[in-house]
């Protein structure tokens, strides 16, 4: 076999690492061996994704898929390196490390860089450029030497820009966006959507300058003052130019290639350059002199390259510009002749004022072809008409926008309409691959890499699914062929109150693991009952039925309730007394409490007598329960704080200690926008403002972390516990069982957007009875543990031998002689066998 | 309750154990019971009022773990899930239904006079 080639790939970027997969994917007999220059100190991130890097600060979550290349030994990955030069005769890059490396073919996807307009003072240490992680680093070094909620301006109200300025909210800045066109994202939306989306961005507390540009930036104190050409002075802590982008065309330039017109290396549809042994790709590419600034259209031109290298004949199949983006929370879409330039186009518009919603369709002269559309304010309508572009409608137009028209089923798309247009799936390879076995989004994503971009096309995925008949289960066992949410609305309608009334009447068999403490969960979040009376004792999990956690040698910690994480030197005392009497190890939580280890359930009751009587109660570490509220000092105590956070964690904690959930319920509260709680990292957070408080919701830690949402900002005390009650009620009776909030706000129909319209707009006009089940739950709240021991049949059940109730359990051994105490497990050196262990 | 230790009056392997009177079960869950030898059962009151007994320990957890378990069914045999880790055990004849590599010993159970009593089988 021959020794493989030599590609040399200049730019890894999003572009570059997609061209050497495509490569590498269809290179199966190893005809090229890559070499791939990577200038930035990171290797191939989502760039688009860029704005989440804040908050999260940790490059990994944005690494693409593979980009190391890991085990592939025809694949070298030069990270920090960039080329300096090339030469065409001798087909040779020289590096920025001063190699030399020789070609067969040279892959040109250095993409673009920012635009800064030559604006006076713009080279400012307070001005920045928004493009890379390193940008996002040097922004936020700067935001953190500003007063929180500062002013920080944007310079570019089109696409980027309003990425830039979420960027700068996330980091607890005022924005401030300056557009030089007469309204925002120009090149996407017409007159009427821009105004719409100016109005909700200014509800959002940004403030929108349209058609003014920066005319000098000069140094103010620590910060800038910023000249409008409208004739305003804007101070601000710092600036952010994002005003477009150009290609990186210099290599091309100084090695004598062509470059387009208005830059960019040109290229023909084949993406190769005059020079057959160089092409280009992705932003810095003019394909037959254009230049294509979005992902979808720079994969293409990768994957034509890789198919050219293998001796194909793929060409540029022309650049779908739609864009769907969720830009601050808000929904943007714009496709197809969104501008209505086409010869005879008829524009049917909705234009509904009190919502904020905008939806545009474009039309042929006959009103019988889809030629493009804008959607601003909801965008859900985008899944199914994007696809429709180019054909015939089948509905009449309005209604195809209308609320009140009939949603288009996923029916009226052609099998070869592409469903995703990021990775170009089409709505049959889909389709073939459900048929091939593909039963929900993942395997679906798996086989055909639809929706592993944006995913903006994942409803869809669903919706095809579903079209397929492909049943996602919902089932919650064997025993219940209903969801959770399904019994929790049985229980509700019915007025069952136990776990055989509803079992004999709704489902099949005695129960399991599984449903019996969903139900049991239901149970607890509809009543004020004591978890363990009755029936209830049988249907608990261990934790539940003892009212502790078990831990891996059969024994249970303790966790007494410390709302806000605050306490008394008095009670940290009476906790110290507890674990020194009963020999517990101490640990403390992430929750700002303290876990006691190490109990064994007959010592429980003993150990919550010394609690209760040094005023403690149950901290619910236990049950799938709401558990913590943790909270910065607030403003009583630090210097930044804008809010008595302590107060208010205090005060929630006591709200809705107790309260039943389909899974754990954590949240957190800052007393400003440095965040010390963590509160994005929570169920429910809330975030102290100048205003009032924001309120974020569906965050969590484990596995999967996820940074809460904001659901409402500058609210008002009572507004704020009115959402919350409102939101946590809504959660419990709609979610799955073991669903955590961020799951469930992905999930359910809508998304946030409609649980954000269910609580903040009441827009299914159950807000009062949501409230009112709260109120109910808040009134009807007592102390598990107090219940236990006033109980004796409860505490009877607190025996490791039902025949010996003296007796400790023989088989709970610990070691003690390291520096911490260890539970010893059965069968470990160190300890003895029992009669059965040994099988 | 210390009026059970007095019924111990045969402590030999294969004689019976008095654990506790009926009433004080409930049905679908445990209770653990020490044997004059050391070894622990799992001793259960199934919703059908039927009662069974299975080894305490976990075997994958090696913890004296099982009565806290939860009781149920697999498609209509009598189970219970270990409380550590879940794996599920039948209650017949003590496999575990989830890796059939492991079992659980399984125990004789009577009642005599309102009292419930177990032995090794």
């Amino acid at each position: 076999m021959a020794a493989p080639k030599p590609v040399v790939v200049v730019g890894h970027g999003m572009v570059g690492h997609r061209f050497v997969e495509a490569l590498r994917d269809r290179d199966s007999d190893g005809t090229w061996r890559v070499t791939v220059l990577c200038e930035e100190p990171t290797p191939a991130y989502d760039r688009v994704s860029l704005s989440s890097y804040v908050g999260s600060w940790d490059r990994a979550t944005l690494a693409m898929p593979g980009n190391d290349y890991t085990g592939d030994e025809l694949v070298e990955l030069r990270v920090g390196e960039r080329a300096t030069a090339i030469d065409r005769n001798a087909r040779v890059v020289t590096t920025s490390a001063g190699d030399r490396i020789g070609y067969d073919a040279l892959v040109l996807a250095t993409g673009s860089y920012p635009f800064v307009p030559p604006v006076p003072g713009k080279d400012l240490d307070r001005c920045f450029v928004y493009r890379t992680l390193d940008d996002l680093d040097a922004i936020r070094a700067a935001v953190e030497t500003a007063e929180p909620g500062a002013t920080g301006i944007v310079v570019g109200g089109g696409l980027l820009g309003l990425e830039a300025a979420n960027a700068l909210r996330l980091l607890g800045m005022t924005p401030h966006v300056v557009e030089l066109a007469p309204r925002l994202m120009p090149l996407q939306v017409d007159e009427g959507g821009g105004a719409v989306l100016a109005d909700l961005i200014t509800g959002l507390g940004l403030t929108v300058h349209t058609g003014a540009s920066t005319s000098a930036i000069e140094r103010r104190g620590d910060g800038l003052r910023v000249r409008l050409s409208d004739g305003q002075v804007v101070d601000a802590a710092l600036l952010v130019f994002s005003a477009g982008v150009r290609p990186r065309d210099e290599l091309a330039r100084q090695c004598g290639l062509q470059l387009a017109e208005r830059g960019g290396v040109l290229t023909d549809i084949g993406c190769a350059t005059k020079d057959p042994h160089i092409f280009a790709i992705g932003e810095v590419a003019a394909v037959e002199g254009r230049c294509y600034g979005l992902v979808a259209p720079g994969n293409a031109t990768a994957e034509v390259v890789a198919d050219r290298l293998r001796g194909g004949t793929a060409a540029f199949p022309g650049a779908d510009t739609s864009t769907k983006l969720k830009l601050l929370g808000l929904d943007v879409a714009s496709f197809g002749d969104a501008h209505a330039t086409s010869p005879g186009a008829l524009e049917v518009v909705l234009n509904d004022a009190t919502k904020g919603t905008y939806s545009k369709l474009v039309v042929s002269d006959d009103a019988s072809t889809l030629l493009g559309g804008i959607l601003v304010g909801d965008a859900t309508a985008y899944g199914t008409l994007r696809p429709l572009l180019g054909r015939r409608l089948p509905a009449d137009p309005v209604s195809l926008i209308s609320p009140a028209g009939a949603e288009l089923g996923v029916g009226a798309l052609p099998d070869d309409a592409q469903v995703c247009s990021c990775n170009a799936v089409s709505k049959g390879v889909i389709c073939a691959s459900i048929a091939d076995g593909a039963c929900d989004v993942p395997a679906i994503k798996a086989a055909t890499v639809a929706g592993t971009s944006c995913g903006s096309c994942v409803p869809m995925l669903k919706r095809l699914l579903a079209a397929q008949g492909v049943e996602q289960s919902k089932a919650l066992c064997e025993h219940f062929g209903q969801s959770r949410a399904e019994l929790f609305q049985i229980v509700q309608v019915t007025g069952i109150r136990t776990f055989s009334a509803l079992i004999a009447e709704y489902g099949i068999g005695t129960g399991c693991d599984i449903c019996k403490p969903a139900v049991a969960s239901i149970l607890a979040s509809t009543s004020s009952d004591h978890i363990l009376d009755g029936e209830g004792a049988s249907l608990q999990d261990t934790n539940d039925h003892f009212l502790a956690n078990l831990q891996r040698n059969g024994t249970y910690s303790v966790v007494p309730r410390l709302p806000g994480g605050e306490i008394s030197p008095e009670k940290l005392i009476a906790i110290g007394e507890v674990a020194r009497d009963f020999g517990l190890y101490t640990k403390i939580t992430g929750g700002q409490r303290i876990d006691l280890f190490g109990a064994r359930v007959e010592q429980l009751p003993e150990i919550w007598e010394q609690l209760i009587a040094a005023g403690f109660e149950s901290g619910h570490a236990y049950g799938k329960a709401m558990r913590t509220v943790k909270s910065c000092v607030g403003s009583t105590w630090c210097r930044y704080g804008v809010q008595d956070s302590v107060a208010l964690a205090v005060d929630l904690e006591l709200r809705y200690r107790g309260l039943r959930s389909p899974h754990k319920v954590k949240m957190g509260v800052s007393g400003c926008q440095r965040e010390c709680a963590e509160a994005r990292s929570k169920d429910v957070g809330v975030i102290a403002t100048e205003k009032g408080w924001n309120l974020y919701v569906g965050g969590n830690g484990g596995t999967t972390p996820k940074h809460a949402q904001l659901l409402a900002g500058d609210l008002d005390r009572d507004t704020l516990v009115r959402y919350i009650d409102r939101y946590l009620m809504f959660y419990i009776r709609t979610a799955d069982r073991l669903q955590r909030t961020a799951v469930w706000q992905e999930t359910i129909e809508g998304g946030l957007d409609h649980i954000r319209a269910v609580v903040c707009d009441d827009a299914l006009g159950i807000a009062a009875q949501l409230e009112a089940a709260m109120q109910r739950h808040v009134a009807g709240y007592s102390d598990e543990w107090a219940g236990v021991l006033a109980d004796e049949e409860k505490l009877s059940r607190f025996v490791s031998f039902v025949n010996a109730p003296d007796r400790p359990d023989p088989t709970v051994q610990f070691d003690e002689s390291g520096p911490r105490k260890v539970p010893l497990l059965l069968g470990m050196p160190g300890t003895f066998n029992t009669a059965e262990s040994g099988r | 309750m210390t009026v059970l230790a007095e019924r111990h009056t045969d402590f030999g392997v294969g004689s019976w154990t008095p654990a506790c009177a009926l009433d004080r079960l409930l049905p679908g869950r445990g209770v653990a019971v020490l044997l004059p030898d050391g070894a622990q059962v799992a001793l259960f009151l199934l919703p059908d009022e039927k009662l069974v007994a299975v080894g305490n320990i976990d075997p994958f957890g090696r913890a004296a773990v099982m009565s806290r378990g939860i009781v149920g069914d697999r498609r209509g045999e009598p189970t219970v899930a270990s409380p550590l880790l879940k794996q599920v055990f039948s209650l017949i004849d003590g496999r575990c239904l989830d890796n059939e590599c492991y079992a659980l010993p399984v125990y004789e159970v009577r009642v005599v006079d309102g009292f419930v009593e177990i032995r090794a089988s």
